[in-house]
């Protein structure tokens, strides 16, 4: 085993971990949310570039339209499965996503179809190139690439925009953030609709390795960014990080290592694990801000 | 022991479930038999949700997985010599020469559905909020895995066959009216009654000496048991069958079925099945209906699911305890029949 091959391979697929992770717990941060529908915007984003490839344009305008739809069905998420029920119990919020998650995927196979449909993509992302003495893809090295500027502007955004710093505000004591004047309205859109952007490079991302869009192609992701959301810390945008690239370092290892016939189940063994680190830290290895009400 | 608007709320339910089936039953369509069946089926599974789910107040995702526990234990003991030979032809020798009876074989899925979550949960259910959801979809995962890939008794992704048909229309009515007297029962034990209060108020009854995790604990098994025994009749009823209609959709409308009714009451489950059950029959006979008029360039798929998802955030927006919110069937008749002359 190449030791930089491995180390490309860390750092590629913990870039899109990563980058899942932070959609779901920006919105779970401020909202104590489980967003089920977060998948979705991946597919989302998917089927409008499927849509948009007769059209002709430059594909880095389809690209574009793609992580649009995804920010757009974001917001969708916020006005009609979260704010109806936003002032109830956390399950009636988790029961809403879970039904909106299945609302948009059977969209998808009422009006598009169930068989995969072709995404367009540049033939840069199917070329490969040596890199520091191994042959890789070149959409690894974009995946790299995409993660580090988006959560370098990611974090400039939290850390010194009015909105990150609201934002940040209304995630550590949601009711004392309103009484300051914050907008929660605002707040919380602005939180769907950077779930929204993240998902939509997500997809870009994602769909680059598969190069086809199905409904239920939300589904890996989605638990992709569960596991590393629960490893990394479920309130914590650093810990989301973190657990991102951590689960991707555990499963290229497995890959690595494991034999072939236990191979098969290292979903069940991600798994147990996660359950295994939530017994013993319920809130994550980074623990974020003391927990806030919602309303 | 159960006060007596408790034993009209039963009396009532059951006599719905006799009257549905025997109505079925008369008609004699063997299309309606099919759906009356599953109906009874689906009551075993609800309710048996709504034990954990309407006691606890702790949304589970990990039903299913224990429903497949149940219908593969079962098909696994029940599955003639000579079929096995066929459908798992890597099966442990020890369970090779194994044939029972299929009322056998649906006992032992529920104990061993049971038998699984007593062994599994009792960690978790120190959890609350979105770290237990998370966990019992985490759970969910973990078993359709093992069930995805365990070739040698599962037959792994491809349909298990060969199942003996054992599911009739009474035993699984009869199923689900014992279903539904031992969710009442449940509810009004010193368990039920524990865990209703550190639902409402997990302090205030951890104060007053409710081991919250142990009750959780025991209404879980309770509510797995069923699952399981849920599980291996649709295993008999349908036969054959593979993982992947163990999964999310199954999920999906189990969950519908028990939010739409109203997760905290009986009568909720009851109601809910009811009420879902017909609307998904209609919607899916107009589609096929849409589909054989051939007028759309592809099959309609999905739209089913499509109006269920709508009416399930519907319900929970404009009515969030679901249709029968808070009190059985029997405190209303009740409580107008002691009010009377």
């Amino acid at each position: 085993m190449n030791p930089a091959q491995f180390v490309l391979d860390v750092l590629s697929l913990g870039g899109a971990y990563a980058l899942m992770a932070l959609g779901l717990v920006i919105v779970y941060g401020i909202l104590r949310l489980v967003n089920f529908a977060y998948g979705e915007l991946i597919m989302v984003s998917g089927y409008t570039m499927f849509l948009v490839s007769g059209s002709g344009l430059p594909w880095l305008a389809m690209a574009a339209c793609g992580v649009i739809m995804a920010v757009a069905a974001g917001i969708a998420t916020d006005y009609l499965a979260f704010r109806p029920v936003r002032a109830k119990s956390v399950t009636a919020v988790l029961i809403t996503s879970f039904a909106f998650s299945t609302l948009l995927q059977n969209a998808a196979l009422l009006f598009i179809s169930p068989r995969p449909r072709a995404v367009p993509l540049p033939e840069l992302f199917s070329r490969t190139v040596e890199f520091a003495g191994v042959i890789t893809p070149v959409r690894n090295l974009i995946t790299i690439a995409v993660a580090v500027i988006m959560l370098g502007i990611f974090s400039w955004l939290m850390r010194s925009t009015a909105l990150g710093i609201a934002m940040r505000a209304a995630a550590t004591n949601f009711r004392m953030a309103r009484m300051m004047g914050i907008p929660a309205n605002l707040i919380i859109s602005a939180a769907f609709a950077i779930s929204g952007l993240l998902a939509g490079a997500v997809a870009i991302l994602w769909i680059g390795r598969i190069g086809t869009v199905v409904p239920g192609i939300g589904l890996q992701p989605l638990l992709i960014a569960f596991i590393a959301t629960v490893i990394g810390g479920m309130r914590s945008l650093q810990g989301a990080v973190l657990g991102g690239f951590l689960l991707a370092l555990i499963d290229t290892s497995l890959n690595y290592t494991l034999p072939q016939d236990l191979l098969k189940f290292r979903d069940a063994f991600t798994f147990s694990l996660v359950i295994l680190i939530l017994l013993w830290r319920p809130e994550g290895i980074v623990r974020g801000p003391a927990s806030g009400q919602r309303t | 022991m159960m006060a007596r608007r408790n034993w009209l709320t039963f009396v009532l339910l059951g006599g719905v479930i006799v009257l549905v089936a025997v109505a079925a039953d008369l008609v004699g369509d063997r299309l309606l038999l099919r759906i009356t069946t599953n109906l009874c089926i689906s009551m075993v599974l609800v309710v048996g949700l709504q034990i954990f789910m309407g006691n606890s107040g702790i949304l589970s995702f990990a039903h299913v997985g224990f429903m497949g526990v149940g219908a593969y234990t079962s098909a696994v003991l029940t599955i003639p010599v000579q079929m096995k030979g066929m459908a798992l032809p890597n099966l442990y020798p020890f369970l090779a020469d194994v044939a029972m009876l299929p009322v056998v074989g649906m006992a032992l899925g529920g104990l061993a559905a049971a038998l699984v979550a007593a062994l599994a949960v009792y960690p978790l259910m120190r959890l609350s909020d979105a770290a237990a959801v998370i966990t019992s979809f985490a759970l969910f995962v973990v078993l359709h895995t093992i069930m995805y890939h365990w070739s040698d008794v599962t037959n792994g992704p491809r349909t298990l066959f060969g199942i003996p048909k054992g599911t009739t229309l009474p035993l699984a009515a009869g199923v689900a009216i014992v279903a539904v007297l031992a969710a009442l029962l449940f509810k009004e034990s010193r368990v039920g009654r524990l865990l209703r209060a550190s639902r409402d108020d997990e302090i205030a009854a951890a104060s007053l000496g409710a081991h919250i995790p142990r009750l959780r604990w025991q209404a879980f098994i309770v509510s797995a048991l069923l699952a399981g025994i849920g599980g291996a009749l649709w295993g008999h009823f349908i036969t054959s069958f593979s993982p992947k209609q163990l999964w999310l959709k199954e999920t999906f409308v189990i969950l519908a079925m028990l939010v739409i009714g109203g997760p905290r009451t009986v009568t909720g489950a009851v109601v809910g099945v009811l009420v879902v059950t017909a609307s998904f029959e209609g919607l899916r006979s107009l589609e096929g209906a849409i589909n054989r008029a051939d007028v759309l360039s592809e099959p309609l798929v999905g739209m089913t699911e499509l109006t269920l998802a709508v009416a399930m955030i519907a319900v929970l927006a404009l009515r969030p305890g679901g249709i029968c919110p808070s009190r059985e069937v029997g405190y209303y008749l009740f409580r107008r029949r002691s009010r009377g002359p």
